[in-house]
């Protein structure tokens, strides 16, 4: 494996933070601020893709932008786990960025501009996170989309607004600097470094107890990654207008927080260290209690977002599993995870927005009879649907069918059982909604009978894109297949 | 022209001469009085960059006031600790005195004379505390800028009056403190420079006196700092200076009060004894503990904005003698820092509370609603400072926390570290309450969901240091290693 020094990753992370600027000064003029975004989104994936060619064959790019402290640097490592998460995000920022049109110009939205703005931010921070060399830079990152989420996430400037960003300021700000910062501390005075690497940091561990105390600060410090008890910030900030839920609340935030678990449990801690204290186990209770509940809790969800939070919950503990199982198979289907969730839930959320848009309906119970006022959107929705529970032909099950096999690698039959009982969790609580819309009587439906009324074009695009993503995804996994199998290759040594 | 050589003496004396003179322009057109105070900060802080470049260069520099030798004349030492700290302090006083304009033209247009008078001899007292390597040369310069500072306080009238009294007092009882602890030692060595005292005492380390003298000399440095429980002072003192004051003395004279707590420490006893000899070293820990949580939880109780940051000063006092008393090499590290730092973080903190007085007429937080709309850029600048203080990286703040921490936990003083994220913790939340109310709350005479407010940003002379100062936040945690590298590293004591 060899080394490549290039800019590339610091050029992808900052191209949105420079565009900032022209989309602020062109505030007054809405098409030429929109093409901005279009640009750095464009610019961005181009780069991102631009360093597929040389991880794909085994390498890594490395670029070390400033040095702190021996050990301590702002340094970006592009591989191919970094890789496949920033592949994920900065295509789907396009998507989003095209449905936020849709959105914020059809219900004529206040601040567009700072909107827009923060999204950017935002995104540069998701690149940061996904390409960063050690637990500082991945840190600073975090920290800085934490602080970039909260305007949006609180946009309507409401009551509600105040009091859910509230709610997401506490848990994630609480956890990253009560947590996630005394660890890292702890961690760099343990070992003199914070660089990611292999076999991992605290390889000549000290004692199993300060080995497991740190564990849990991590994996529970970093609170975007929703496991419970942390998870009650995202059902909050679904407050939120939807793209902002849709890319940051089903893939930047939320997958950021899970990314930085997998990095720091492979990264920081070691599959081997782990293996050896046997801590993989802690941490997959952890994540099964969070998958079981957080489905049965969106089974009695009647708003829908609401639902599609708890949703993500669960689905986001799925990855965390993946990498708890500690074998090829189960890291291998955790990280597809990643790219296999945010095709589909982001599919989802653009739905339950176009609805929103179309209709001004928020409540599965005043959806009966949609799917016939809204076919394109639903049948998109199904299909989103379909790759969370995890049915063919979506990407969904392919992802699920790694973790399936990493279970039974494991010899791990409870997990496999926790699995298999929440893809049918799943199942329960997405088909009522699907069924709903389109299989009722005519005297049943809460719309009137014949009229055809999608969302604007801006809306159905990207969700008719990302469903046929999830679609093809089934087919062609490759390169987050081959991406994921390369990480884990990297991670487990040869 | 005058040469490099002299340069240690202009940081102090030109500032102290302007003084002098700019009471006599003063006489002649009132609105001299600004730009000559500008200019002789301006000197005064020229002087000490190139000191500091100096010091940087060449290590330690002697001086000797009127080319007495040392022991018997004053001798200006300036080593990487002070130079550091001469640039910090001539640096914020300076960006104040740019920033004091409009306030000052405001409260009280007909005494800009006295009042720049005392600020610039204000910042000749802190100057020449800094500078001096001298223990009772000391106490003169310390009761210089505590007479200026309480009159700077006293011009805020009414409540200011009985604040700044108060201050009197206990500033005097504290001054007394020291000077007492300094007669104990001229007893028993009969020298008052510091460089020769450390070379005496060591001798002398196991009598009482010396160690009455040790106790006296914390305590006064303490009462001056404001270290809880000693703080009682300073929340009413500096919430009701007038703002121009508020952001000179806010920044600064804990600051340097903790500069010489470590002067006093390490160049007079000398860190074998503070740290092996006398038998504080825990309980001094603790202390800096309470101080931060004890600060922590007053800001939080507060609902003036101006007297919640008071008290976030008493917190971070507590950060940096803590950091001192952690005993090793991170600890000292962050403490030093820390005071670059914190006077930065808490000039920005200042300097847009005096924007918010001078466009509201009042600092309690019912003044913030509706000011994102109203002043972005004047928020934007002041949320680095908020960030800084909450310690979320790049910014400054985040560094000097990172040094204390790492002490912390190389100390195994727990309860320090949780201390420290404890009181980032409830920064955050100090800070989001304020954001709440700027970017949720209209202000009263604007009505309805998102109406266009008219931007109505602080006049140039105030923003503009503001921006500066936000700016020079993030410069300063991206530099913190330089800054380590180049001064701080030596000015840890060396084998603990």
């Amino acid at each position: 494996m060899e080394t490549v020094v290039s800019i590339k990753p610091l050029l992808a992370s900052l191209v949105s933070l420079a565009a900032v600027v022209p989309i602020v000064l062109s505030g007054k003029r809405p098409n030429l601020r929109e093409a901005w975004t279009f640009g750095a989104g464009l610019v961005k994936l181009a780069l991102v893709a631009s360093m597929l060619p040389v991880v794909l064959a085994g390498n890594q790019i490395e670029y070390t932008l400033w040095q702190f402290l021996p050990g301590v640097a702002i340094a970006f490592r592009v591989d191919a786990m970094g890789l496949l998460f920033a592949l994920v995000s900065s295509t789907l920022w396009i998507a989003t960025s095209a449905y936020s049109i849709g959105y914020m110009r059809g219900l004529d939205e206040h601040s567009q501009t700072r909107y827009f703005a923060f999204f950017a931010v935002a995104l540069s921070s998701t690149i940061g996170v996904a390409f960063a060399a050690n637990l500082f830079t991945l840190y600073i990152f975090y920290e800085l989309l934490s602080l970039a989420t909260y305007p949006l996430v609180t946009h309507h400037q409401d009551e509600e607004a105040r009091r859910s960003g509230r709610k997401y300021l506490t848990f994630i700000l609480g956890t990253s600097i009560g947590l996630v910062l005394p660890a890292m501390l702890i961690v760099y005075s343990l070992t003199g470094t914070l660089d990611f690497n292999q076999p991992g940091l605290l390889a000549g561990a000290p004692s199993k107890a300060v080995v497991v105390v740190l564990l849990l600060m991590l994996v529970l410090g970093f609170a975007k990654a929703g496991i419970m008890p942390m998870h009650a910030w995202l059902p909050a900030a679904m407050v939120a207008p939807t793209p902002v839920s849709a890319l940051l609340h089903a893939v930047a935030v939320v997958k950021v927080g899970v990314f930085s678990i997998f990095r720091v449990l492979t990264g920081v801690f070691g599959v081997h260290l782990l293996r050896s204290l046997d801590l993989g186990n802690l941490v997959a209770v952890l994540a099964s209690v969070t998958i079981l509940t957080a489905s049965l809790i969106a089974l009695s969800q009647d708003g829908l977002k609401r639902r599609l939070a708890f949703s993500t919950i669960g689905q986001l503990s799925y990855i965390v599993l993946g990498a708890a199982l500690l074998t090829p198979k189960g890291m291998t289907g955790g990280l597809l995870h990643i790219a296999m969730h945010a095709f589909g839930k982001i599919t989802l959320f653009f739905c339950a927005g176009a609805i929103f848009v179309a209709t001004g309906r928020k409540n599965i119970s005043e959806m009966v009879g949609i799917g016939r006022r809204m076919p394109v959107t639903m049948t998109a929705f199904l299909i989103g649907a379909m790759s969370v529970i995890g049915i063919p032909p979506t990407g969904g099950f392919i992802s699920k069918w790694y973790l399936v096999l990493g279970t039974l690698e494991a010899h791990q039959i409870p997990l496999l059982v926790v699995l298999l009982s929440s893809s049918l969790l799943n199942a329960a609580y997405f088909m009522p909604v699907f069924y709903r819309a389109f299989f009722c009587t005519p005297e049943e439906s809460q719309f009137e009978a014949g009229v055809v009324a999608e969302a604007p074009i801006w809306c159905v695009v990207p969700l008719v894109f990302s469903a046929c993503c999830s679609v093809a995804l089934f087919f062609y996994p490759q390169p987050f297949l081959h991406l994921a199998e390369l990480a884990v290759q990297h991670i487990l040594g040869g | 022209m005058i040469a490099p050589e002299q340069y240690p003496v202009l940081i102090v004396t030109v500032p102290l001469l302007s003084a002098f003179l700019i009471n006599l322009i003063g006489m002649v057109d009132k609105r001299l009085c600004y730009p000559a105070s500008l200019l002789a900060l301006g000197a005064s802080l020229a002087a000490a960059l190139a000191v500091a470049a100096r010091v940087a260069a060449t290590g330690t520099i002697h001086y000797h006031v009127g080319n007495w030798p040392p022991p018997f004349g004053i001798e200006y030492v300036i080593d990487h600790l002070n130079a550091l700290v001469l640039v910090v302090v001539a640096g914020v006083a300076l960006v104040a005195a740019i920033a004091s304009k409009r306030s000052v033209e405001q409260d009280f247009p007909d005494k800009r004379a006295q009042f720049y008078t005392l600020f610039v001899l204000l910042t000749t007292g802190l100057l020449g505390m800094t500078i001096t390597g001298d223990a009772f040369n000391l106490y003169v310069l310390m009761e210089i800028s505590a007479l200026t500072n309480y009159s700077l306080i006293a011009m805020g009238g009414n409540r200011a009056l009985v604040g700044g009294f108060n201050y009197i007092i206990i500033g005097t009882i504290g001054a007394c403190f020291y000077l007492l602890g300094v007669g104990h030692l001229y007893i028993m060595t009969g020298s008052l420079n510091m460089a020769d005292l450390l070379q005496l005492l060591p001798a002398l380390f196991h009598t009482k006196a010396v160690l009455v003298g040790a106790i006296l000399m914390l305590l006064g440095a303490w009462i001056k700092m404001a270290f809880f429980p000693l703080h009682g002072w300073l929340p009413n003192a500096y919430t009701y200076a007038p703002s121009a004051t508020s952001t000179l003395v806010a920044p600064l004279m804990t600051k340097v009060s903790v500069y010489i707590m470590i002067r006093v420490l390490f160049s007079v006893f000398g860190a074998y004894y503070v740290f092996t000899v006398l038998p504080v070293k825990g309980l001094v820990v603790w202390l800096a503990v309470a101080a931060i949580v004890g600060g922590s939880i007053f800001a939080l109780a507060q609902q003036d904005f101006k007297r919640m940051l008071t008290y976030l000063i008493v917190a971070e006092v507590g950060y940096m003698v803590g950091g001192v008393w952690l005993a090793n090499q991170w600890g000292i590290t962050g403490a030093i820092l820390h005071i670059v730092n914190d006077a930065v973080m808490t000039l920005c903190l200042f300097l847009f509370c005096g924007i918010v007085v001078h466009k509201t007429r009042g600092h309690r937080l019912e003044n913030l609603r509706g000011l994102f709309r109203r002043m972005p850029v004047t928020m934007a600048a002041f949320a680095v400072g908020a960030l800084s203080m909450i310690g979320v990286p790049p910014t400054a703040g985040f560094f000097s926390k990172w040094y204390l921490i790492l002490g912390g936990i190389d100390a195994h003083q727990w309860g320090f570290v949780a201390a420290l994220l404890f009181s980032s913790l409830v920064n955050a939340v100090l800070f989001f309450r304020v954001f709440e109310i700027a970017y949720f709350e209209p202000a009263e005479e604007v009505h309805g969901h998102g109406a266009a407010v008219a931007i109505d940003e602080a006049p140039l002379s105030m923003l503009l240091p503001l921006v500066a100062v936000a700016i020079g936040l993030i410069v300063l945690g991206l530099y913190s290693t330089s800054l380590v590298s180049t001064f701080i590293q030596y000015a840890v004591p060396a084998g603990i």
